[in-house]
C-alpha cells in the first residue's frame, strides 16, 4: 500500500468514526485504536498517539460550541481537571512501560464496559438534594437553563467523584481515549450532576486531560505525523458534520448499532491481546 | 456559578448585570471592574481561544499534509513495526527546525504541537479570568492544572 492510499483510507475510516461518535454521543476515539490496529495493522502505540491527538481536536472544537449554551460549569471542570490531568500523566507513563499485549487487554475490557454503559437506562434525576459541604466550600453548585427557567443543582460526593476522575484520567492517558464511560460513573452517578451539565463539562475537560498525556507521547516518539494527520483531520471533519446533522437525525437506532460495533471491536481487542497477536 | 443569574436571558448575550446602569459612563466610575467578570464571560472567552486553536492547527496540519503527500505519496506505508519517531519529530526545537525547512512531516508535527497547546492556552486564560474575578481559591486550582500540563509538555524531554 502506498502512503497516499493509506492516508486516504485512514482519513475515511476516521471520518466515519468521528461522524458516528458525535451522532451517538459515544465518542469516536474508542473505536479508532482497534480499527487502526485490526484493520490497518498499525502498532498499538502509534494508534494510541494518533487517537489522543484527535480527542484533543474534537473536544476543543465542540467545547467551543457548547459553552455558549450555558450548560457547562467551569468550576466543576477546573477542580476535576486536577484529578484527570495527574491521572493522565500517570496513565501515559504506565503506557510507555507496560507491554502492548496488556494495553490491548485493558482496551478490550474498557470497550466492552463502554458498550454496556451506553445501553443502560439512566436512573431518574434526584432533585433538591442537600449539597456536599465540600461542594459548597468550592462553590460547585450551580444552575442551568431548563424549560421552566434556570434550574439549580447541588453537587454530591465530591471526594468520590474526584477519585473516580483520577481513574478516568489514567485510562485516557493510557489508551488515548476520552473515557466518557468512566465520567458517567463519576459525574452522573457519584456527584449527581444533571446530565446536560456533566456532558458538556466533561467534554470541556477531555481536551485538557488529553493534552496532559500528549506531551509525554510526543516526546516518547509515539505520535507519528503521517498517521496522526489523516486521523485528526478525518475525525474532526466527521464530528463537525455530525454535530450539524444531529438535530435532524434519529439517533436511537444508530446508538444501538454503534454500541454493537464497540462491543465486537472490544471482544476482538481482548482476543488479540490474550493470544498475543497484537 | 456564584453570580446570581438574572432571570430571563433571551439570547444568553451579556453576563448577569446586577442593576441596569442608567448610563455607561457613570456605571464605569461607580462600579469596580471585578463584578463584570462573570463565569460566563470567562467561558465565552475560552470558547474563542479553543476555536482559534483548532482552526489554526488544522490549517497547519493540512499544509503539511499537502507537502508530505506530494513528496512521499507514492512510497510504501509501514506502521506495523514500532520504531519511535526521530528526534526531529519528538522535541520542540526539532519540530520547529523541520517545519522551518518546509518539510511536510515537520509542518504536520508543528500543527499537532499547536493543537496540544490549545487546551493549555485555555487553562492559561482561565487563570487570568479567575484573577480578574478575584477568586483566589480557583486561581490556585487552575495554576495546579497548568503546572501539570507544562510539566508534561516541557518536563518530559521535549526541550532536548
Amino acid at each position: 500500500m502506498t502512503i497516499f492510499t493509506f492516508t486516504a483510507l485512514v482519513a475515511s475510516v476516521s471520518f466515519l468514526a468521528g461522524l458516528l461518535g458525535s451522532l451517538t454521543g459515544l465518542g469516536g476515539g474508542v473505536v479508532l485504536v482497534p480499527l487502526l490496529t485490526i484493520l490497518f495493522h498499525v502498532d498499538i502505540r502509534y494508534a494510541i498517539g494518533a487517537s489522543l491527538v484527535s480527542v484533543i481536536a474534537t473536544s476543543s472544537g465542540s467545547a467551543a460550541a457548547y459553552i455558549k449554551e450555558g450548560f457547562s460549569n467551569i468550576r466543576i471542570g477546573m477542580v476535576l481537571e486536577i484529578a484527570t490531568t495527574t491521572g493522565a500523566l500517570a496513565g501515559a507513563y504506565l503506557a510507555t512501560w507496560i507491554p502492548t499485549v496488556a494495553l490491548a487487554i485493558i482496551f478490550g475490557v474498557m470497550m466492552i464496559y463502554s458498550a454496556f454503559v451506553s445501553r443502560r437506562v439512566r436512573p431518574p434525576e434526584q432533585r433538591n438534594l442537600p449539597p456536599d459541604p465540600l461542594a459548597t466550600r468550592l462553590r460547585l453548585n450551580g444552575s442551568f437553563p431548563d424549560l421552566e427557567g434556570r434550574r439549580r443543582y447541588n453537587v454530591q460526593r465530591v471526594r468520590t467523584g474526584f477519585s473516580l476522575m483520577f481513574g478516568a484520567g489514567a485510562l485516557s492517558g493510557m489508551l488515548g481515549i476520552g473515557s466518557g464511560a468512566l465520567k458517567v460513573l463519576a459525574m452522573d452517578q457519584a456527584m449527581q450532576i444533571p446530565f446536560k451539565v456533566s456532558t458538556t463539562t466533561s467534554n470541556f475537560m477531555i481536551g485538557v486531560t488529553a493534552a496532559a498525556s500528549a506531551g509525554i507521547y510526543l516526546s516518547r516518539g509515539y505520535i507519528d505525523p503521517g498517521l496522526a494527520m489523516p486521523v485528526m483531520l478525518g475525525v474532526l471533519a466527521g464530528s463537525f458534520l455530525g454535530s450539524r446533522i444531529l438535530v435532524k437525525a434519529e439517533t436511537r437506532k444508530l446508538r444501538v448499532v454503534f454500541a454493537v460495533v464497540i462491543l465486537v471491536l472490544g471482544l476482538q481487542m481482548l482476543y488479540k491481546g490474550i493470544w498475543g497477536h497484537i | 456559578m456564584t453570580t446570581p443569574a438574572s432571570a430571563p436571558e433571551p439570547n444568553g448575550s451579556a453576563g448577569p448585570t446586577p442593576a441596569a446602569p442608567v448610563n455607561a459612563a457613570t456605571a464605569r466610575t461607580t462600579r469596580p471592574p471585578a463584578p463584570s467578570w462573570s463565569d460566563h464571560r470567562i467561558e465565552v472567552m475560552l470558547a474563542k481561544v479553543l476555536r482559534f486553536g483548532v482552526i489554526a492547527s488544522s490549517a497547519v496540519v493540512l499544509c503539511g499534509a499537502v507537502i508530505y503527500l506530494a513528496f512521499h505519496g507514492a512510497q510504501p506505508a509501514n506502521y506495523r513495526v514500532f520504531q519511535g519517531e526521530p528526534s526531529d519529530f519528538r522535541t520542540i526545537p526539532g519540530i520547529f527546525h523541520a517545519a522551518l525547512h518546509a518539510r511536510g512531516r515537520g509542518l504536520i508535527q508543528l500543527g499537532l504541537l499547536l493543537l496540544i497547546s490549545t487546551p493549555i492556552t485555555r487553562v492559561l486564560f482561565s487563570v487570568a479570568g479567575f484573577l480578574l474575578e478575584h477568586d483566589r481559591l480557583y486561581v490556585i486550582c487552575t495554576v495546579i492544572v497548568l503546572a501539570v500540563l507544562l510539566y508534561s509538555l516541557l518536563g518530559s524531554g521535549l526541550l532536548l
